[in-house]
């Protein structure tokens, strides 16, 4: 069977830094996965990569759709947010002097085709692209209790709102994978377990497969079906959460040679 | 052979006094990301102070360099103070849009004082050409030269082996870090103002020897080349605004050797252009890359 | 349904304010308050409207500093002046402003698409640059008159066609920044990255706004020369695109009303100034430095007028009365 997503022999260098060395993975339809590893692992370069962000050194990405796979590698970040990889930011980048219902109308952009001439000359029509986008976005903000902020500018909300809104714009793009680049960072304990309910919420209402960096392990064991951990940009350890939190490799890479 | 190097020499002269210019160019802009563009117009002001000193008080060469030199310094100070500190923390449009206005100030002010004629500029120095082996030097090329170098030394000096310098480098990687470890922002950047635009009066000063006439405008043109010439290097760094105020000066009377001066100007926007797709920061600016 | 009816109404009621304006300005020539003098001015305020407002869709909405708004201008100038030449008549000259919008929309994707992947100051200056060789070429072209420029262009832009005109691109770039188009705009001047993370193609959007700027731009430019049937390369250099930022920063980046405010106020600053011969520009110098130190964000920051916003405030303030 064709897994949804597969990465091959993925390698990106900085100059003579290798970020991310020959990374091989691959997520399935469904699943909930965590990228975990020390910091400067190489996670959210792998992110990067896989989003479109920067080009990868070498190595391939591969989608797998309805009508056969579609090679990622090489194509421009909104071409691959069109063909449905969707994610949040580690240091938050909503749109920040623009509504929470801009900042998910923003993301529904491509999703919904006007005219310039109709646009301009405020035809009929476009009135009702206007409508349907603005519902769905309404629809979509109620599911995540954002519905009274709607008017809000995005600057304005409490930082864990933010990263909730972050979400809701990703899901706007209709994502087939949604990845979250520590969600959890800044939370305290209880926006924590609010925010583990949610990625549930989110994973079995849209049918969508998540991959979620974070470093709070309480979620990563509680959420996660599988689990890969990145050292020093090469993937040192996969499987499942048990199998990773017994596995002596991955002990040594998180508490150092001593332990 | 010998057009070609008649053409460098010409266009050294020249790209020293852009180079000069955008020297202070690139300094302010190092240091509080502002085009300052009534750069040009301080410029103007030293050659205007050579003007009236020379004429005036029978000023020497040297005496009418180095009192341009503390004009230049004085009313960029007096400009930053008035001007530019009260919106630093405003959006960086409305600190150019203001910049913009002392420049039409100063452009129409002096035009107001003391008519927008243009004048001749006293000879003190005596022109003598040599001929060397076929290529034309006048002296006050020589001097242009000369002074210009000697003046980018002595910064260079200042920004590297001196306590002030390091204060600027600092304020220029990151004002609010250099604040906590003890640096007076408001001297740093007064004084950035000061070494900046003291070398535009001399600049001013040069060009008047050079050219022979001045009047109040005479700063827009060679101030918008002289801005290019440091974004041609890389706007924040001070051997790119010399590299890049010489290649201006080459590239123009190159161009104008060929036959092509009505097209001079253009040529040189499109070399611009050019050079900034190939190298976005200009050709010793460092490009940095956006942290995701 | 509810919805496309109500906005029917707004839009019918900004619709009776530009007839009213217009009926407004009619009267007051016929009644003789608004002599040729003031009509000058006015024409020339609505020119710089509508330069004003397109610069501030590609600076305000789009983030993109564009520093060659003349260059743009010259060319609609330019269209108009040569096609008019040859084809005196009124169809002649809308003939020439639709040439004048094609050649700035080829001009603005030839600059645009190259230019548009730098940033700030660097872009900004790269636009200056490509202005000034559009500049530099008419000035040695014999089929736009050299450096001496055009003359005796046919006057078929009046103050009525001007007032329309402004209305019409004010129209069009309002409706666009108030639309998907306009949100994808402005998101890539929030956060490019971002917004090429949600699908948005950044590049696509950011030469939308600087083609559609520079067509109306090219229109500001036919009329222009066809009212004051003078035209010359210098009138299009540097200093006017400077001149049309100067509109933009003072009312405000990001506020159309702004533009039109900081419009109105220079055209008349300008206008009162005239008698004071050389004073004129240091006074005008002073008020733009304390302007911008008193009032940062521009005369209006980002406010925008809504007749939406105004109509709905009293029925709020009912409710809670009520």
């Amino acid at each position: 069977m064709n897994k949804l997503l597969q990465v091959t022999h993925l390698v990106k260098n900085f100059g003579g830094l290798n970020a991310v060395a020959d990374v091989s993975m691959h997520l399935d339809n469904n699943e909930l996965v965590a990228l975990i590893g020390p910091n400067g692992a190489g996670k959210t370069t792998l992110f990067n990569l896989l989003t479109g962000v920067i080009p990868a050194t070498s190595g391939s990405i591969v989608l797998s759709g309805d009508h056969g796979t579609y090679p990622l590698n090489g194509k421009r970040a909104y071409k691959i947010a069109d063909m449905g990889l969707s994610r949040t930011f580690q240091n938050i980048r909503l749109f920040k002097n623009l509504s929470v219902l801009d900042n998910v109308l923003i993301a529904m952009t491509s999703k919904f085709k006007e005219g310039f001439i109709p646009t301009i000359f405020r035809f009929p029509s476009y009135y009702k692209t206007e409508q349907q986008l603005v519902e769905e976005a309404q629809k979509l903000l109620a599911i995540f209790e954002l519905e009274k902020d709607t008017d809000v500018l995005a600057k304005n909300l409490p930082y864990g709102t933010q990263r909730r809104l972050e979400i809701v714009r990703a899901l706007a793009t209709k994502p087939q994978i949604l990845f979250l680049d520590e969600p959890a960072a800044g939370m305290n304990p209880e926006e924590t377990a609010n925010l583990t309910e949610l990625i549930l919420k989110v994973q079995h209402q849209f049918h969508i497969t998540i991959l979620l960096i974070e470093h709070d392990m309480s979620l990563v064991m509680s959420l996660a079906q599988r689990i890969y951990v990145l050292d020093h940009g090469s993937l040192l350890a996969q499987g499942t959460p048990d199998e990773i939190k017994t596995n002596p490799a991955v002990i040594k890479a998180y508490l150092g040679e001593e332990a | 052979m010998d057009t070609l190097f008649q053409q460098i020499i010409n266009g050294l002269s020249l790209g020293s006094i852009y180079a000069l210019l955008a020297l202070g160019y690139t300094m302010v802009y190092g240091i509080i990301k502002l085009i300052n563009f009534a750069h040009g117009d301080i410029y103007m002001l030293g050659a205007f102070w050579g003007y009236y000193v020379i004429n005036t008080w029978h000023f020497n060469f040297i005496s009418a360099l180095l009192s341009a030199m503390v004009v230049g310094a004085a009313s960029g100070v007096i400009i930053e103070y008035f001007a530019y500190r009260p919106l630093r923390h405003s959006p960086r449009i409305t600190a150019l849009i203001t910049a913009i206005g002392v420049s039409f100030f100063l452009e129409n002010g002096m035009s107001y004082l003391f008519s927008s004629n243009t004048r001749d500029f006293p000879q003190i120095i005596k022109q003598v050409n040599y001929h060397i082996g076929g290529v034309l030097i006048s002296n006050i090329q020589v001097l242009i030269l000369v002074t210009a170098c000697a003046l980018m030394v002595l910064l260079q000096l200042i920004i590297k082996k001196t306590k002030m310098g390091r204060a600027m480098r600092a304020v220029s990687v990151d004002a609010d870090a250099a604040e906590l470890v003890g640096i007076n922002i408001n001297w740093t950047i007064s004084f950035t103002f000061a070494l900046g635009s003291a070398l535009a009066g001399a600049a001013g000063v040069l060009i008047g020897l050079y050219y022979n006439s001045i009047d109040p405008l005479m700063g827009m043109t060679p101030g918008i080349k002289a801005f290019v010439a440091a974004v041609l290097g890389g706007i924040g760094s001070v051997p790119g605004a010399s590299v890049g105020g010489f290649l201006i000066g080459i590239l123009e009377t190159f161009v104008q050797s060929i036959g092509l001066s009505a097209y001079k100007d253009a040529v040189v926007y499109f070399v611009l252009i050019v050079i900034l797709l190939i190298l976005p920061a200009g050709i010793f600016g460092k490009n940095v890359k956006e942290k995701v | 349904m509810i919805k496309l009816k109500a906005n029917f109404k707004y839009n019918v009621i900004w619709f009776l304010i530009m007839v009213a304006g217009f009926y407004l300005m009619n009267t007051l020539i016929l009644v003789g308050v608004i002599d040729s003098f003031i009509e000058n001015m006015l024409v020339t305020i609505g020119i710089n409207i509508i330069l004003a407002t397109g610069l501030n869709l590609i600076i305000g909405f789009a983030g993109q500093f564009s520093l060659g708004h003349a260059g743009f201008m010259a060319i609609g100038a330019y269209a108009t002046a040569i096609v008019t030449q040859t084809n005196s008549t009124p169809a002649g000259f809308y003939i020439s402003i639709l040439v004048g919008i094609v050649v700035a929309i080829i001009a603005a994707l030839i600059v645009g698409i190259p230019t548009l992947r730098l940033r700030g100051d660097y872009l900004a200056i790269a636009t200056m640059g490509a202005a000034e060789i559009i500049r530099i070429i008419i000035n040695n072209l014999k089929i736009t008159g050299g450096a001496a420029g055009m003359f005796n262009i046919p006057q078929f832009a009046d103050w009525p066609t001007v007032y329309i005109m402004v209305c019409v691109t004010t129209i069009i770039i309002v409706n666009f920044i108030h639309s998907r188009a306009g949100r994808a705009v402005t998101s890539v001047r929030e956060d490019e990255i971002a917004a090429e993370a949600m699908g948005i193609n950044v590049t696509k959007w950011k030469l939308a706004a600087f083609v559609l700027g520079a067509s109306t731009a090219a229109v500001a430019g036919s009329l222009h020369a066809s009212y004051l049937q003078t035209i010359a390369p210098n009138d299009f250099g540097i200093m006017e695109s400077i001149s049309i930022l100067i509109i933009v920063v003072l009312g405000g980046v990001g506020s159309i009303t702004g533009t039109f405010v900081a419009a109105v106020v220079l055209g008349v600053l300008d206008t009162v100034l005239q008698n004071f011969g050389t004073l004129r520009m240091v006074i005008y110098a002073v008020a733009l430095v304390l302007i911008m130190i008193f009032k940062p964000s521009g005369l209006l920051g980002t406010w925008e007028l809504s007749i939406k916003q105004l109509w709905r405030r009293p029925k709020r303030k009912e409710r809670v009365e009520s």
